[in-house]
C-alpha cells in the first residue's frame, strides 16, 4: 500500500505529517512511502534525508496526490492557490485520507471529499480513550502549545522567570498563572517550572488538583464547591455563581502575576472570556497574556487570533499555530501518533476499516464517500488524560492494614492461657515444667532475635534453620546405643542420616551462598 | 563425662545458635553467624558422642554418609532451586523426627499409669503427627517447586470439612494410644503417622504456587517444632531450644510473607487463593482494565537506558527462571560506568523463597548496598527515570492499591508506576500466579518489551555495549 506525504500548503504552517524517523516505522509497517518534495523543508527535515531512510520523492503535488492511495497530512486539505485547485480534487478517487479534518466547521470540505468517493479519518476526532491515546493528536500538539506557549511569554517577558540572588542584588522570580489545567495547561505549568518561575494553577475540574500539584505549581481554589468535569476530559460550562467567584479569584491574580496562559475550551462553544479588559489594565506593565484559546474566540477580550497586541502596556499573544512554532517536534508526534493509528488498522498488510473498532469509528467521517455520522456516546469514557510528562495514577486509598487484633478476644486468649498453664502446673511433673520454661524463654529469644535479620538474608536464614534443626541427630544418637539389628537402633540410625544431611547440607549451602554477597 | 558438664556444653551450643541467628542481621556478620552455628553443632554433637554413645560404628557411618549426601546437594545446587534444596531438608527434619519418636516409644518403658508416662507418651505422639505432617508437606511443596506437581491449588469439595475428620481420627488414635499398655499403642502410632502424612499432602496441595514463599517458611516452623517436641520425649533442652528458635524464625518468615501480600496466616494455609474468591478473577465483569499496550525493541529500552539518570531494576520470579541475572547485572553496571545510578528494588514475595531474589542477585555478583527493599525505595520511584521490570507483575500491580475488588488489594506492591517510563518484560500478556490482569501494562508511561527474559536482557546489554564502546575508542 503506498503512502503519500504532500506538503503543506496553508501558509505559516511548518509541520509535515511524517519525519524520517515515522517513515521508517511505516515502512516497517509494510507501507510504501512517497514524499513531495520540500514537504519537510519548514520541519528541518531535507528531502535527502527521507530518501536515505527508504522513501521516494514525488516533484510535485499532482503527482504525489495521484501516485498514491493513503494521504497523510496535518491541515484539512484547501485551496492550492499555486496549482489553482482545491486539494479534495487532488485526491484520488476512492483515496483515503488521515488528517484534522474539523468535519463540523467543515461541512464543505467534507461535501467534496464525498464527491471523490475518498475515506476519511479525522485525527481530531480520535476518541480520547485508554487505548486511544498513542494516537490522540490533539494531546500531541496541545502539549507543544503549552510549552510553546511560555517559551513565547518568556520571550515578550522582559524579566527573568527565576528568581537570582546576584552580587548586584536580588531579582525576584517571576509568577504565573495558568488557568485550565488540561494537556496545554499542564505542560504549561511544566515548562514555566522548570523556567524557575512560581506557577499557579486554577481549573473547575477538582480531578486535576493532583495532577497540577504533581507538576509543581500551587491549585487556586474558590470557596464554591462544584465539579466541573464534563464528558471526555474537557471541562463542562458552569453556574453563574461559580463564575462570578472564579471571575473574582482572576481579578484579584491579575494584579499579583506577571504572566497568564489561559486554556480554557469548552467543546463546541466559542471559548469562555475570562480575563475581561479591566482585569488586563489591572495587570503589571510588561505583563504578558498567552491566550491559547485564541482559535475558539480567546479567553481574554483583548485577544486577537492569530496576532501579538500591546494594551495598557500588557503583551497578549494570540497565535493559534503554536505546535507549527515548533515544527520538528511537532510532526515527530503527529507522524508517530498517525503511525500507531496505521499499525492499528492492520498495517499494510491487512489494512481495513474496521466500523466496530471504537477508534475508526469514533475517527471516520466519510467511509468510501458515504457519510458516517458522530459515533453513538458509549457509556462515559472517564480517563484521567495524559499529562505530558508523567501519567497520573487515579488516587490510591491507603491499603487496608491486616486487621489489628482485637484488644478484648486478647486479653480472653491471656486468661484462657493462664488458666490452662495453672492446670498443666498442678498436674505435671516438675522436669515437664522446667523444660517447658526452656522452651518458652526460647520461642521469645528467637522472635527477638529473628526480627533483626535483614530480609535480604531470609534465605541463608533458612538454609541456617535447616542446618540446626539436623539438631535432631542428638534425638538419634540417644537412642542408638542397642544392639545393632534392634528396631529402635535401626530407627535412630536411619533419623541420624536424614539429620546429618541436613545438617551438612544447610550449613555448606549457608556458606556458599554467604560469600556471594559483596559489596 | 558427668551430667553437669553435658548440660553447661549443650548451654553453650544453645547460645552459640542464637548467635548464629543474631549474626544473619547484617551481611557483614552473617558468615561468622554461619561460623557459630557449625560451631556449636560441632560440640552438641561431639558432647553427645562422648557421653551417651555406645555403638559408635553405626553411628559413624549413618553420620559419614549423611554428611557426604548433605555435602553434595549444597555443593551441586543451583541458586535458583534454593526453595527446593530447602524443601527436601525440611522434609529430612520431619521424617527424623518421625523415627526418633517412634524409636522413643519403643525404647521407653512405657507405663501411662503415672502422669510422667501420659505426658510422655502425649509427647511422643505430637512429635510424630507434627514430624509425619512436616515431611509428606514438604514432599509436596518440593514437587510443586520442581514442577512435578501442578502449581494449582487442588480444591477437593468439603476439604475443610476432609482437613477437621483427619484432625479427629488422629485425636481419637491418640485416645486409644495412652489407653494401650506396654508397647500395644504402635498400631494406633503408626496409623497416625499415615493420617498426618495425608494431612500434610492435602493441605499443601490446596496451595497455589504464588503461596509458595509461605508454605515453604511455615514448613521451616514445623520442622522446628517437631524438633522441640522431639527435645520434650527426650527431656533435651538444647533439642528443644534449637527447634523452639527455628519455630520461631520460620513463623516470622510466614509472617512477613504474609504481611507483603495483604494476607491472613490461615486464608493462606486454607485458601487455594485466587480460586475460591469468585471463580474467575480475570473475569469479573466491568472492572477489566481495558485498553492496549505499546511494545518496544530491545534497541529502544537500550535508548532509553542510555538517556535515563536513575534507572531502577525490579526482577521477578521469571528473572530466575530464564536466569537472567548475570546479563542483568552487566547491563547495571554498564549503566554504572556511564554515570547512571542503577538500583534494584525487591519486593519481599518476588520468587519462591523469602530472600530469593537476593541471593540470585548476590550469586551475580551484585553489590548488596545497591539492593534495596520495598520499603527504602518506594518514596524514590516519582525520580526514577526508568523502571526495569523483569519477570514480575502481581508485585507491581497498581490495582493491588486502588481497585477494591481485586483480589489482591490491599497488598503492599512497589509502586513503579510512579516513575517517568515503566518497560516491562514479560513472555505474554498472561496474568500472574494469583490471575489478576495488571492496569500497570495499559498506562500511557508503561511499555512492554515481550519475549524470553534472557534472550532481551542480553540483547539490550549487547545494543548498550555498542553504544559504549565507540565512546570508549574516542
Amino acid at each position: 500500500m503506498k503512502i503519500g506525504i504532500p506538503k503543506e500548503i496553508r501558509p505559516g504552517e511548518r509541520r509535515v505529517a511524517a519525519t524520517p524517523d515515522t517513515v521508517s516505522r511505516l515502512l516497517k509497517l509494510g507501507f510504501e512511502v512517497q514524499v513531495e518534495s520540500h514537504a519537510g523543508a519548514g520541519a528541518s527535515f531535507a528531502d535527502a534525508d527521507y530518501v536515505a531512510i527508504g522513501a521516494t520523492i514525488a516533484h510535485g503535488a499532482r503527482e504525489l496526490w495521484a501516485q498514491n492511495e493513503l494521504i497523510l497530512k496535518v491541515q484539512p486539505p484547501e485551496h492550492n492557490q499555486e496549482l489553482d485547485v482545491h486539494e479534495a480534487e487532488l485526491l484520488r478517487e476512492g483515496g483515503t485520507l488521515v488528517s484534522f479534518i474539523w468535519p463540523t466547521k467543515n461541512a464543505e470540505l467534507v461535501e467534496r471529499l464525498a464527491a471523490r468517493q475518498a475515506t476519511v479519518l479525522a485525527m481530531d476526532q480520535i476518541p480520547r480513550i485508554t487505548r486511544a491515546q498513542k494516537m490522540d493528536a490533539l494531546s500531541s500538539m496541545a502539549n507543544i502549545a503549552g510549552y510553546r506557549a511560555v517559551i513565547e511569554a518568556a520571550s515578550f517577558y522582559g524579566r527573568f522567570f527565576t528568581g537570582q540572588m546576584t552580587a548586584a542584588g536580588k531579582v525576584p522570580p517571576a509568577k504565573v498563572l495558568v488557568i485550565g489545567a488540561g494537556v496545554a495547561g499542564l505542560a504549561a505549568i511544566g515548562a514555566a517550572r522548570s523556567l524557575g518561575a512560581i506557577v499557579r494553577a486554577f481549573d473547575t475540574r477538582a480531578e486535576v488538583r493532583e495532577q497540577i500539584q504533581s507538576m509543581g505549581a500551587e491549585f487556586l481554589e474558590v470557596a464554591i464547591k462544584e465539579d466541573g468535569a464534563g464528558s471526555g476530559g474537557y471541562a463542562k460550562t458552569m453556574s453563574p455563581e461559580f463564575i462570578a467567584a472564579e471571575m473574582a479569584l482572576f481579578e484579584k491574580q491579575a494584579k499579583d502575576v506577571d504572566i497568564i496562559i489561559t486554556t480554557a475550551l469548552v467543546p463546541g462553544k466559542a471559548a469562555p472570556v475570562l480575563l475581561t479588559e479591566e482585569m488586563v489594565s489591572s495587570m503589571r506593565q510588561g505583563s504578558v497574556i498567552v491566550d491559547l484559546a485564541a482559535e475558539a474566540g480567546g479567553n481574554c477580550a483583548v485577544t486577537r487570533p492569530g496576532e501579538v497586541v500591546t494594551q495598557h502596556g500588557v503583551t497578549v499573544i494570540g497565535y493559534v499555530d503554536l505546535p507549527s512554532r515548533l515544527a520538528p517536534t511537532a510532526s515527530q508526534l503527529y507522524g508517530s501518533n498517525l503511525t500507531h493509528l496505521l499499525a492499528d488498522m492492520g498495517g499494510a498488510k491487512s489494512f481495513h476499516i474496521d466500523l466496530e473498532d471504537a477508534v475508526v469509528r469514533g475517527a471516520i467521517v466519510l467511509h468510501a464517500g458515504k457519510l458516517v455520522g458522530p459515533a453513538p456516546k458509549s457509556a462515559p469514557l472517564h480517563l484521567p488524560p495524559t499529562s505530558p510528562s508523567k501519567s497520573v495514577v487515579a488516587a490510591a486509598p491507603e491499603p487496608p492494614k491486616v486487621p489489628a487484633s482485637h484488644p478484648l478476644r486478647n486479653a480472653a486468649f491471656a486468661v484462657l492461657a493462664l488458666v490452662l498453664l495453672g492446670l498443666l502446673g498442678s498436674v505435671a511433673p516438675k522436669e515437664f515444667v522446667s523444660h517447658l520454661t526452656v522452651f518458652v524463654l526460647a520461642c521469645f529469644v528467637g522472635w527477638q532475635v529473628v526480627w533483626n535479620v535483614t530480609p535480604a538474608l531470609h534465605t541463608p536464614l533458612m538454609s541456617v534453620t535447616n542446618a540446626i534443626s539436623g539438631i535432631i541427630l542428638v534425638g538419634g544418637m540417644l537412642q542408638i546405643s542397642g544392639p545393632i539389628s534392634s528396631p529402635v537402633t535401626l530407627l535412630s540410625a536411619a533419623a541420624v542420616l536424614l539429620a546429618t544431611i541436613n545438617i551438612s547440607g544447610g550449613f555448606w549451602v549457608t556458606t556458599r551462598m554467604l560469600r556471594m554477597f559483596q559489596r | 563425662m558427668p551430667e553437669s558438664l553435658t548440660t553447661i556444653a549443650y548451654l553453650v551450643a544453645g547460645v552459640l545458635f542464637i548467635l548464629s541467628l543474631a549474626g544473619l542481621s547484617t551481611q557483614k556478620t552473617a558468615r561468622r553467624g554461619n561460623g557459630f552455628g557449625i560451631a556449636g553443632m560441632l560440640l552438641a554433637l561431639g558432647v553427645t558422642a562422648g557421653g551417651h554413645v555406645h555403638s559408635y560404628g553405626a553411628l559413624s557411618v549413618a553420620i559419614a554418609v549423611g554428611s557426604a549426601i548433605g555435602a553434595l546437594l549444597a555443593l551441586r545446587v543451583e541458586m535458583t532451586s534454593m526453595p527446593e534444596l530447602v524443601a527436601v531438608l525440611h522434609s529430612f527434619v520431619g521424617l527424623a523426627a518421625v523415627l526418633v519418636g517412634i524409636a522413643s516409644y519403643l525404647g521407653s518403658n512405657a507405663d501411662t499409669a503415672h502422669a510422667e508416662g501420659v505426658i510422655h507418651a502425649v509427647e511422643v505422639f505430637v512429635g510424630v503427627f507434627v514430624g509425619a505432617l512436616t515431611f509428606t508437606g514438604s514432599v509436596v511443596a518440593f514437587g510443586k517447586l520442581k514442577g512435578l506437581v501442578r502449581s494449582k491449588p487442588l480444591l477437593l469439595p468439603g476439604r475443610h470439612l476432609f482437613n477437621l475428620l483427619l484432625l479427629l481420627v488422629s485425636v481419637g488414635l491418640g485416645a486409644r494410644f495412652l489407653a494401650a499398655i506396654g508397647h500395644d499403642g504402635l498400631g494406633s502410632l503408626l496409623m497416625m503417622t499415615g493420617i498426618a502424612g495425608l494431612l500434610g499432602v492435602h493441605l499443601v496441595l490446596a496451595i497455589g504456587g504464588a503461596d509458595m514463599p509461605v508454605v515453604v517458611s511455615m514448613l521451616n516452623s514445623y520442622s522446628g517444632w517437631a524438633a522441640a517436641a522431639a527435645g520434650f520425649m527426650l527431656e533435651n533442652d538444647l533439642l528443644i531450644i534449637t527447634g523452639a528458635l527455628v519455630g520461631s524464625s520460620g513463623a516470622i518468615l510466614s509472617y512477613i510473607m504474609c504481611r507483603a501480600m495483604n494476607r491472613s496466616f490461615w486464608s493462606v494455609i486454607f485458601g487455594g487463593f485466587g480460586a475460591e474468591e469468585g471463580a474467575a478473577p480475570a473475569k469479573r465483569a466491568g472492572n477489566e482494565p481495558q485498553g492496549e499496550v505499546v511494545s518496544v525493541t530491545a534497541s529502544e529500552t537500550a535508548t532509553l537506558l542510555r538517556d535515563a539518570k536513575q534507572v531502577v531494576i525490579v526482577p521477578g520470579y521469571g528473572m530466575a527462571v530464564a536466569h537472567a541475572q548475570y546479563p542483568v547485572y552487566e547491563i547495571a553496571s554498564l549503566l554504572q560506568k556511564q554515570g547512571i545510578k542503577v538500583r534494584f528494588a525487591i519486593h519481599p514475595v518476588a520468587g519462591r523463597l523469602p530472600g530469593h531474589m537476593n541471593v540470585l542477585l548476590a550469586e551475580a555478583k551484585v553489590p548488596y548496598d545497591i539492593v534495596l527493599e520495598m520499603e527504602e525505595i518506594n518514596q524514590d520511584f516519582p525520580n526514577t527515570d526508568v523502571v526495569l521490570v523483569i519477570g514480575a507483575n502481581d508485585i507491581v500491580n497498581p490495582g493491588a492499591l486502588s481497585d477494591t475488588s481485586s483480589p489482591i488489594y490491599g497488598m503492599p506492591v512497589l509502586e513503579v508506576w510512579k516513575s517517568k517510563a515503566t518497560i516491562v518484560m514479560k513472555r505474554s500478556m498472561a496474568s500472574g500466579y494469583a490471575g489478576v490482569e495488571n492496569p500497570l501494562f495499559f498506562l500511557g508511561n508503561t511499555q512492554m518489551l515481550f519475549g524470553d527474559a534472557k534472550k532481551n536482557v542480553e540483547a539490550i546489554l549487547t545494543e548498550l555495549r555498542a553504544a559504549a564502546s565507540p565512546a570508549a575508542a574516542e
